[in-house]
């Protein structure tokens, strides 16, 4: 699947296939078809985080000549230490498996960033030579000004243009926690979330630390994604039961909700639990999802981790087949490409039937909430 | 299709707000506000403004009055300076519940006719006074939404409804952000979240000085009493007391006692 190459000019400018994992079937669909293709009762539950400038260019001070890195953070570590994965020279325009490794780094060894920001290297925690543990010089509002005026939106090579920090923000984002955009939420317009509204789909939020998607190493890419840290209000887990009492279904909003939701069943032994958390789950075909019943993605191929988990949505010869419906005609992938809502159909109920929800007919409209 | 959304009443707020972030709040009305909210409100402020030291004086004294503040050095003329003003302050205060867009520019002083002023002034005072709060409003307003609370104030003034000769860059764009403001006001009826423009009157700042150099200071409202009443109007706003309409604080009844504004 081609990557989609620049920020569509709004952002609901994307498709949607719609996948019923039971029946099979696919549909391509306008993403403005959305509130249509869900029932009154629905939820769907959106990750808030704000995408941080992760991208900090800078060079390695190590006796001779000063070599330039690039450090991709991934988020605060214990307490002040942040994680990070250095990259070598070059920028996002070259393929992240072609560029060259970084230089070798030693605990206690200094990278000096634009702006003037100092990063010492503190450990290197594998999987991999690229993934470090730093302490910033500053800490605190000073820190979080440093990263600001110094980092850049992480990108890779295909974008056609430098990003700017407003072209990686969803419309509801709150605190900066994301490394990466959590892009499955990019197209969604207020517009949008007002029809949702109106049509009894409710929305609830959580707070994920998306991390990076690639790293140019494989032996860390073979175990991403790392843990990331998470936050659930109480008022999302309340929710999700009223929804499921009512017999309505559970759709996370991008990977990263599905990760959150489902370590915090986890944890809360099937029943969410509000609150902060680390989500450790690498969630695959193999994993009995406990609490989420579908799923609003961006396309993504077979070849990344994020396809996996969409294995515990549908089974692959479904998905094999969405895929090439969606190869055929023209989807596009990556962050501002295309989308799927994998969902199954709900069991129809007396006074609706599947045929008048397709449609968006007014059946759906005159059940109660 | 028709895009009214069905009538019904305006849902409660589920807690206090907690957090703020000022615009042009190194002095004057701003730094009043700041002040009020931090000390009297018990909320963690963001202070915004273009010159770090004058900006970091008011932070160190919030802070050793026993406030939570926080300075963030940045220009809101700057459309890349928007989420970076807005990451930094939720990174260190968590969600922003609170938006005061109080920076203002009157564009180049003394004052002078529209037919003196040149285009890139204005459009200079547009970015400052209309686009700037704009954009910001934009990147908090819809985590607010998401999470049912929140309040934007925008800080206007009576030259938004007055044809003052000589004031016509910085009211042209005063109406606009009213304008701004009550459409939408218009679009958040049915949320929790507050919007509202309010004009301040005449006060003892720096900008009033600079606009009317002849003025009495005497004869001016302390920017300190102003933003007490603009705090307790925030807290009736959040509290669904106030409608979204434009305010005028003068017409504002005093606030309580310190501490004991609802």
């Amino acid at each position: 699947m081609s990557p989609a190459t620049a920020p569509p000019g709004h952002r609901d400018e994307v498709r949607l296939l719609e996948v019923d994992p039971r029946r099979g079937s696919v549909f391509d669909h306008p993403f403005r078809d959305l509130p249509e293709l869900l029932e009154p009762g629905d939820l769907l539950v959106v990750n808030d985080a704000a995408t941080l400038p992760a991208s900090l260019r800078g060079e390695l001070e190590r006796g001779g000549p000063r070599s330039p890195v690039e450090l991709r953070l991934l988020g605060p570590a214990e307490g002040s230490r942040w994680r990070a994965v250095l990259f070598g020279s070059g920028d996002w325009q070259l393929d992240t498996d072609l560029r060259p490794p970084p230089p070798r780094v030693e605990i206690g060894d200094a990278i000096e960033l634009r702006g003037g920001l100092v990063a010492r290297i503190d450990g290197r925690p594998g999987p991999g030579d690229r993934l470090v543990e730093l302490s910033f010089d500053r800490e605190g509002p000073e820190l979080w000004a440093g990263l600001y005026a110094a980092g850049r939106p992480v990108q890779y090579s295909h974008l056609r243009e430098a990003l700017e920090l407003w072209s990686v923000q969803t419309v509801f984002a709150g605190r900066p926690w994301a490394v990466e955009m959590p892009s499955a939420g990019r197209p969604l317009t207020w517009s949008l979330i007002r029809r949702l509204r109106r049509r009894g789909v409710e929305l609830a939020r959580l707070t994920h630390a998306a991390g990076l998607s690639a790293t140019g190493e494989p032996e860390l890419d073979a175990a991403l994604p790392l843990p990331e840290r998470y936050s659930i209000p109480a008022a999302t887990v309340a929710a999700i039961e009223a929804s499921r009492a009512r017999g309505g279904r559970i759709i996370a909003v991008g990977t990263t909700v599905v990760r959150a939701l489902e370590s915090a069943a986890l944890e809360g032994g099937g029943r969410p639990r509000a609150g902060a958390g680390w989500a450790k789950l690498i969630i695959t075909g193999e994993r009995e999802l406990e609490l989420v019943d579908g799923l609003l993605t961006g396309m993504h191929d077979p070849s990344e981790s994020h396809y996996r988990l969409l294995q515990a949505f549908a089974p692959a010869r479904v998905l094999e087949a969405a895929w090439s419906a969606a190869l055929e005609a023209g989807y596009r992938s990556h962050e501002f490409g295309d989308t799927a809502l994998i969902l199954p159909g709900r069991q129809p109920t007396p006074g609706w039937t599947t045929a008048s929800r397709s449609r968006g007919a007014a059946g759906g409209e005159t059940r109660p909430r | 299709m028709s895009t009214r959304t069905p009538s019904q009443s305006r849902p409660r707020p589920s807690s206090p707000l907690r957090t703020a972030l000022i615009t042009g709040a190194s002095r004057g009305l701003g730094l009043g506000l700041a002040r009020s909210l931090a000390l009297e409100h018990g909320m963690k402020v963001a202070l915004v403004a273009r010159t770090r030291a004058p900006l970091e004086a008011a932070v160190a004294e919030i802070e050793s009055a026993g406030g939570e503040a926080l300075a963030i050095v940045a220009d809101v003329a700057d459309k890349r300076a928007i989420h970076a003003i807005v990451g930094q302050a939720a990174a260190s205060l968590g969600d922003i519940d609170l938006l005061v867009n109080n920076a203002s520019s009157l564009g180049p002083t003394p004052l002078r006719p529209l037919l003196d002023n040149e285009c890139e002034d204005f459009g200079a005072v547009l970015e400052t006074n209309l686009l700037g709060p704009f954009r910001l409003t934009k990147a908090v307003l819809g985590s607010m939404v998401l999470r049912g609370r929140g309040v934007v104030v925008q800080i206007s003034s009576d030259a938004a409804l007055e044809a003052y000769p000589e004031w016509g860059l910085y009211g042209s764009s005063k109406a606009a952000l009213d304008h701004l403001t009550r459409i939408w006001a218009a679009e958040l009826e049915d949320s929790a979240v507050g919007i509202f423009a309010v004009d301040p009157g005449e006060m003892n700042t720096r900008m009033h000085a600079e606009a009317i150099p002849e003025a009495d200071p005497e004869s001016l409202a302390d920017p300190r009493q102003v933003a007490r009443k603009i705090a307790a109007m925030i807290q009736a706003a959040q509290t669904g007391v106030l409608g979204k309409t434009r305010l005028v604080a003068g017409e504002w009844p005093e606030p309580a006692a310190q501490g004991q504004v609802a």
